[in-house]
């Protein structure tokens, strides 16, 4: 599923050829048709991308700053806020680790399997949010497979902080090591080698050689990584329990908001995630320039 | 032949990388999803059967289906006209249009469920003028597929755009020469080789909306056999402790989900086949 998510690789190199958007006459449409094309495309846009994000924002501040400020500082969504970045703390951190590991596995070595790897690595792509969750339910609740003996020891792992950042990690596992095993594979394995032939020790190969040529890319799989994980709904939903001020994070606050007709708080919490959305573009944005830019140096 | 093995393997950490990424793909996928397949085979088959085939889950079945075939579709067409755009012309804000068709991977799918749901209610900016019309959209099938067309816009886009960059002029050239018009030439040049990524962004986009649940539970309205979609029906199941219904439906929904994932991994590798032949 390479198309799944945007990819650096992509980005880098429509940005680095030079640009195909002044075409000879007679490899392009007339300017009616041009036109006619543009003014599609942005009204498309403009209808299903920009007008839900200034509902947004036009919801949030509907009653005034006062309540704006108000429906963020309330003690429910302050401990949601906390919770969301609990779990992102944890959750992004390890799906790093294990893409970095991955990746050097995948793009360093040859082995037996090594494709079936890959496509396992992208399954959860393929999987609903709501399957994500359910799964954690059927090993560790109460009807569970692993439940009776988790009971027995008083460990609670799902409709508790665990189970979100199990279904956070489910979900968000792909994002580091399918950015880095493409961007690793078109750089080899030269650069290391010779560092070892010179005498330097795994560790240092990692961090001087090969960190210093993937960082964009492994900054790139982080960001999406981390929306994700601080976005992720479903999956989430499932596994939570959602006990207020406890086991809600800040996507399943709007939900309880909504849902309780509190429409100004429940966009006014929105309105968070939008500007982290907004930022993790922006920062993505700037990373698929830095690349095109030292592919082209 | 180990020894062959060992050679190649100048750099260190080979085994270690390889046995904790197999290890951690293990507890976090693999033994999960494991786990929904040995629930489920508590169940006897024609329990299983009668769960899946019951004229509610049926009635999800038909409606996850239809409205994301529908909203796949609509990204197709706008999908391949926002990459043409992007890529073959040059208008102001390009940068920003460019940037903001990825939004829909990074807005989380609550924040796009509410705003969708409060611009196509009938009160709403769009809702109050197509309720005079007759048009509802917000608690109908129609709804759902405004939000799944949404979440699936960048897919269509996202893999068309690099085909159709990467695309030489020599054809085109060659079939301006020999007279024919740019409608011509769209359709006999450039289109054979765009089929396979727009059959790959339709099918991510199709796979998305099938398993998707958070933009599209606040605007359906959830009516059982009309706007209920398959995922929020094994949330159902699960919060009325039906554990064994909501995994043999999740089941299914898996099988479908792992039959379009093995159709769009043969897609891209034909489609790959095809770019490097050309």
């Amino acid at each position: 599923m390479s198309g799944a998510v945007p990819s650096v690789a992509n980005a880098a190199t429509s940005a680095a050829s030079l640009p195909t958007d002044v075409r000879p006459k007679h490899l392009t449409e007339s300017k009616g048709i041009r036109i006619l094309l543009i003014t599609i495309a942005l009204l498309f846009v403009a209808l299903v991308v920009v007008l839900p994000m200034v509902t947004v924002i036009a919801q949030a501040f509907k009653k005034g700053w006062d309540s704006y400020a108000e429906a963020l500082a309330d003690p429910d969504a302050l401990s949601a806020l906390r919770l969301t970045l609990t779990v992102a703390l944890v959750a992004v951190p390890l799906n790093t680790l294990f893409g970095a590991a991955a990746a050097w596995a995948i793009t360093k070595f040859k082995f037996r399997g090594k494709n079936l790897l890959i496509t396992l690595i992208d399954l959860p792509f393929a999987v609903s949010p709501v399957i994500s969750g359910l799964v954690y339910i059927l090993l560790f609740g109460a009807q569970g497979l692993l439940g009776p003996w988790l009971i027995e020891h008083d460990y609670k792992i799902v409709f508790a902080t665990p189970g979100i950042i199990l279904a956070t990690m489910f979900v968000t596992f792909p994002f580091v090591a399918r950015e880095l095993i493409p961007l690793m594979e078109t750089q080899g394995v030269q650069d290391e080698e010779a560092a070892i032939s010179l005498g330097a020790k795994g560790w240092r190969v990692f961090f001087k050689v090969t960190l210093p040529n993937i960082k964009w890319g492994l900054l790139y799989g982080i960001i999406l990584c981390n929306a994700r994980a601080m976005g992720e709904f479903g999956a989430v939903s499932v596994v939570s329990g959602h006990i207020r001020g406890e086991t809600n994070t800040l996507p399943l606050h709007i939900e309880i908001l909504y849902n309780e007709y509190q429409y100004t708080a429940s966009f006014a919490v929105a309105s968070l995630l939008m500007l982290l959305a907004i930022i993790t573009l922006v920062i993505k944005g700037i990373i698929e320039h830095k690349m095109a830019n030292s592919r082209k140096a | 032949m180990a020894a062959q093995v060992k050679e190649r393997r100048v750099l260190p950490g080979f085994r270690i990388t390889l046995g904790y990424s197999i290890l951690y793909l293990s507890l976090i996928v693999l033994i999960p999803l494991a786990g929904l397949i040995v629930k489920t085979s508590g169940l006897t088959l024609p329990q299983f059967w009668h769960t899946v085939t019951s004229e509610r889950v049926l009635a999800s079945y038909r409606v996850s289906l239809l409205t994301s075939l529908f909203a796949a579709l609509v990204n197709v067409v706008f999908g391949l006209i926002i990459a043409w755009v992007l890529v073959r012309y040059r208008f102001p804000g390009k940068k920003i249009v460019d940037g903001l068709v990825d939004m829909p991977f990074a807005l989380p799918t609550a924040v796009a469920g509410i705003a969708l749901t409060s611009i196509y209610a009938p009160n709403g900016w769009i809702g109050s003028l197509l309720d005079p019309l007759g048009i509802k959209v917000a608690y109908t099938p129609l709804g759902i597929s405004v939000a799944l067309v949404f979440i699936g816009l960048p897919f269509v886009v996202r893999t068309v755009q690099p085909v159709l960059h990467d695309l030489e002029n020599d054809m085109e050239e060659a079939a301006a020469l020999l007279g024919a018009h740019r409608w011509r030439t769209f359709r006999k040049v450039l289109l054979p080789e765009l089929i396979p990524p727009l059959i790959t962004g339709f099918a991510l986009a199709f796979s998305r909306g099938i398993g998707e649940y958070g933009s599209v539970v606040f605007i359906s309205g959830n009516m059982p056999l009309k706007t209920e979609i398959t995922p929020l029906l094994i949330i159902t199941k699960l919060e009325q402790y039906e554990y064994s219904q909501a995994t043999a439906i999740a089941l299914v929904l898996l099988i479908i989900s792992f039959a379009l994932l093995l159709l769009i991994n043969t897609l891209q590798r034909w489609s790959n086949r095809r770019l490097r032949a050309s």
